[in-house]
């Protein structure tokens, strides 16, 4: 919350065009290899609110009251999370269940969150391949994420692929990592900037298949 | 009596004006008291030849801190510095007092001088360096630590000179004899008094040995198997000055020991330091000497100032000046190399060259010591004499120029190497009764390091029993919040049984260690309020959680859905929690809470929502309790079907 009234005060308003909230899971941040780095890469970036969800709730308590005034602060939400059981960890199904609220997100009044964007950034041990109807996970990830695609079509939200990271247990010892993390900020800051063609985005496979179709350079 | 008052009041008066001035200037506490010495020794010459006996009482200070080292050092840890102790300490002796045997030569001294002399400026001040050390927080360096190796062994290295001297005794001034001390310095008869007081003079050496390793294995034993149970006892008669008095005759009494069997007292007490290093009485140990070490060492330095004679130095001050420049120089040059020879960073290798390239207290004792024995000639010692007291003086300067020279560049380049990274401060823990033990329990368990206080000698010895180790002591008092390190812990959590020296602990560390989290218990509301107001960071009440686990377990017990009594708990304790704010602002510390009208009625007014909102809860209205968890309205739907 303080992040975004600061960014009200000191930036000048045509520079940031949304405003994005980074919901941040991870129950063992200390043995992040992947989310962690990424977290930090952009904590300080101008128009970026980074919400660590188990450090603001270890007893799961969700203010539901806050957790809705920073959704109407925002213009872009994104789940970022380690894949677990083909879905997020449970603190942000707790949240989906206790801040979606009807007459809020969804129902004849719920008109809270439409037109924002939503997607996530995951990290998933299983390398791509595995992520087809031939590989030993059978479905795309996709395919996979189609209840958060569905849940953020409800509410009128933009869905977009998600930010995938395939092979995470091995992205550091592979040399794979700081890529992914000049990636990550590149998205963030386009977004950010409205300088990511989302048509073109919304039709990719994972957000990050292919850049240089979707960022416009400044 | 007049004489005595009249004499206090001039040392200390000196003290308390020269200090504070010297610390405001920069310049540290032992150069302030050196140069307060010196304005009323010399300047103005309110106090004159008694500087003599007042600065051999006075050197018991450097007795005093040696035992407040060796309470600092575990037994392990000395036994980790043993290379560097004899190895740096001991060429580091070895090799100075060649050098300057040599230069002494050269000079056309007898070599028997020469030799006596090698020795005396091969000691540095362990009393104005360690002060120094602590003062600037550069103990724990690794620069302090190799000074300090080096001063522990010099201070051991004195026993074998004294033995040593008398056999120098000088042919043409053997019997020619010069009794009286020269006026030059602080010397002081310490050799006659040592003789005097050694039950072991007579004795044959076999003899001699045997006493001497009695009395160590007495210092070790007696104070790891007796100084426990004779600790808890005094601590159980709850009398502080008693248990200050049996601190102060612990070290009078090794001291005393040690100067029998012609043992160093500083050796003693430093060994009996080490021993109770680990005892639980160590931080309570420390505060009381502390404020006696202070003031002893700072009377110390003042009597090296005041007993420079302006007389001889003036007559003869381009010798002793260039003798002292000299020395220095060379001891300084000996250091250096061995800094890079035990491969210390460049900031501490300074700190080691700079920081001891003086000759010390001990110089003045070997130099009477010599004059006695007519070792060396007494016109030599008086100039000998300045030579170490002005090297002394010059000392705070060198540290100065480390200060503002070696380290500020290096904190400019950036060259400095990462501290070892700790990945948590310390917490201290006051107060070890039911509510401090499980605090210190979950901590100790996440791997935190904790230092817990606790004034019930029966409690410590019970717990320790579960093996939970904790230190005795008042923990309101300051000085012992000084001692368990209060000023590198990052949090302390205070859960004394009291409520008022609660309160007084937050407001003493509120005020004097801003940095620092406080954690405290609380008893009841208004104790919280008054937590609150005395700078507590987080106060939590001890009956609180307790009480509202055993509601919900009563919840249950009536057959509730456990997870609605979770609920039910979690919006109770939000709702007070709520209250405890609101309230605060008409909380009035000097009206009781009974008989003050309007924060009666705001908390019955806020009571009234408590039950408003369960009585809705009850009612499965849209209400907070459940808020997360109440489906749509039946029928939501209809709008998307169409």
């Amino acid at each position: 919350m303080t992040t975004t009234e600061s960014v009200k005060d000191f930036e000048i308003p045509s520079k940031t065009l949304r405003r994005i909230l980074l919901l941040l899971a991870h129950p063992s941040l200390n043995r992040s290899e992947a989310n962690r780095p990424m977290a930090e890469a952009v904590v300080d970036i101008d128009g970026i609110t980074l919400i660590d969800l188990y450090a603001e709730y270890p007893d799961f308590q969700i203010d539901i009251d806050r957790e809705q005034q920073r959704l109407l602060e925002h213009d872009v939400i994104i789940f970022q999370h380690p894949l677990y059981w083909y879905s997020t960890p449970a603190i942000l199904k707790e949240w989906q269940d206790l801040v979606l609220e009807h007459d809020f997100a969804y129902g004849s009044n719920g008109t809270a969150l439409h037109g924002k964007i939503f997607f996530n950034a995951l990290t998933a041990g299983g390398i791509e391949a595995a992520y087809r109807s031939e590989g030993y996970n059978h479905f795309t990830i996709r395919e996979l994420l189609h209840p958060l695609e569905q849940t953020a079509l409800l509410c009128g939200m933009t869905y977009l692929p998600p930010f995938a990271l395939f092979g995470s247990r091995m992205v550091v010892e592979e040399g794979r990592i700081g890529k992914h993390i000049a990636d990550w900020i590149r998205v963030l800051e386009a977004l950010r900037d409205d300088r990511l063609n989302i048509v073109i985005a919304q039709s990719l496979p994972r957000l990050n298949s292919d850049l240089n179709a979707i960022l416009e350079e400044d | 009596m007049g004489g005595l008052l009249f004499q206090a009041f001039i040392y200390l008066c000196a003290a308390v004006v020269a200090v504070p001035i010297a610390k405001r200037l920069g310049l540290g506490s032992v150069l302030g008291y050196l140069l307060a010495g010196i304005v009323i020794g010399p300047v103005i010459g309110l106090v004159g030849s008694e500087t003599q006996a007042i600065q051999h009482f006075a050197e018991f200070g450097v007795v005093m801190m040696l035992f407040l080292v060796g309470l600092e050092l575990q037994p392990r840890m000395l036994w980790e510095m043993r290379n560097r102790l004899i190895g740096l300490g001991g060429l580091q002796v070895g090799i100075t007092a060649a050098l300057i045997t040599g230069a002494a030569l050269l000079m056309g001294l007898y070599w028997s001088v020469a030799l006596t002399i090698g020795l005396i400026f091969s000691l540095s001040s362990t009393a104005i360096v360690l002060q120094t050390l602590n003062e600037k927080g550069l103990t724990k360096t690794e620069g302090g630590r190799a000074s300090f190796s080096v001063l522990l062994f010099q201070d051991i290295a004195v026993i074998p000179m004294l033995a040593l001297i008398p056999l120098l005794v000088l042919p043409e001034i053997a019997g020619s004899g010069s009794e009286h001390l020269p006026a030059a310095t602080g010397a002081h008869d310490d050799g006659g008094h040592h003789e005097d007081m050694s039950l072991v003079a007579a004795l044959p050496g076999w003899a001699h040995a045997l006493v001497v390793l009695g009395a160590v294995a007495t210092v070790l034993l007696g104070g790891h198997f007796l100084s426990r149970p004779m600790f808890r006892f005094i601590a159980e008669s709850r009398l502080r000055e008693i248990f200050t008095a049996s601190a102060l005759l612990l070290v009078i009494g090794i001291a005393l020991l040690m100067t029998l069997v012609d043992l160093s007292p500083a050796l003693g007490t430093f060994l009996a330091g080490v021993v109770l290093a680990n005892s639980e009485f160590r931080h309570e140990l420390e505060s009381d000497i502390e404020p006696f070490k202070g003031l002893l060492l700072g009377l110390f330095f003042i009597t090296v100032g005041a007993g420079i004679d302006f007389g001889i130095l003036f007559a003869d001050f381009a010798t002793v000046l260039d003798l002292t420049l000299g020395v220095m120089t060379l001891k300084g040059i000996v250091l250096y190399g061995f800094a890079r020879l035990f491969r210390l960073e460049t900031v501490d290798g300074w700190l080691f060259t700079l920081g001891l390239a003086q000759a010390g207290e001990f110089g003045f004792v070997l130099l009477s010591f010599s004059l006695q024995n007519r070792v060396i000639p007494p016109e030599l010692a008086a100039t000998l004499s300045l030579v170490v007291a002005l090297s002394m003086l010059l000392t705070p300067v060198l540290f100065i120029l480390y200060d503002k020279l070696i380290q500020s560049r290096q904190i400019e380049t950036g060259g400095r190497k990462h501290d070892e990274i700790e990945e948590t401060g310390t917490v201290i823990i006051a107060g070890n009764g039911r509510f401090g033990q499980i605090v210190n329990r979950l901590l100790v368990a996440s791997g935190v390091p904790t230092v817990v206080l606790d004034h019930e000698a029966t409690t410590i010895d019970m717990l320790s029993k579960f093996g939970v180790k904790s230190y005795y002591g008042d923990a309101s008092r300051p000085e012992l919040l000084h001692a368990a390190g209060i000023e590198s812990a990052s949090v302390i959590v205070i859960a004394i049984d009291d409520r008022e020296r609660t309160v007084e602990m937050v407001e003493h560390v509120h005020r004097h260690y801003p940095q620092i989290k406080i954690l405290a218990r609380a008893f009841d509301v208004s104790h919280l309020y008054l937590l609150n107001k005395a700078g507590v960071d987080i106060a939590v009440r001890e009956m609180f959680d307790g009480s509202l686990e055993l509601g919900k377990a009563a919840l249950n017990a009536v057959g509730l859905h456990p997870f609605k009594v979770e609920k039910m708990s979690q919006a109770f304790r939000k709702h007070d929690e709520a209250g405890l704010d609101s309230l605060y602002e008409l909380w009035d510390e000097n009206t009781e809470m009974a008989s003050n009208k309007a924060f009666l009625a705001r908390a019955r007014e806020h009571g009234e929502t408590l039950k408003e909102m369960m009585e809705a809860d009850r009612l499965q209205l849209h209400d907070r309790s459940e808020r997360g968890w109440t489906p749509p309205p039946k029928g939501y739907t209809k709008h998307m079907d169409e």
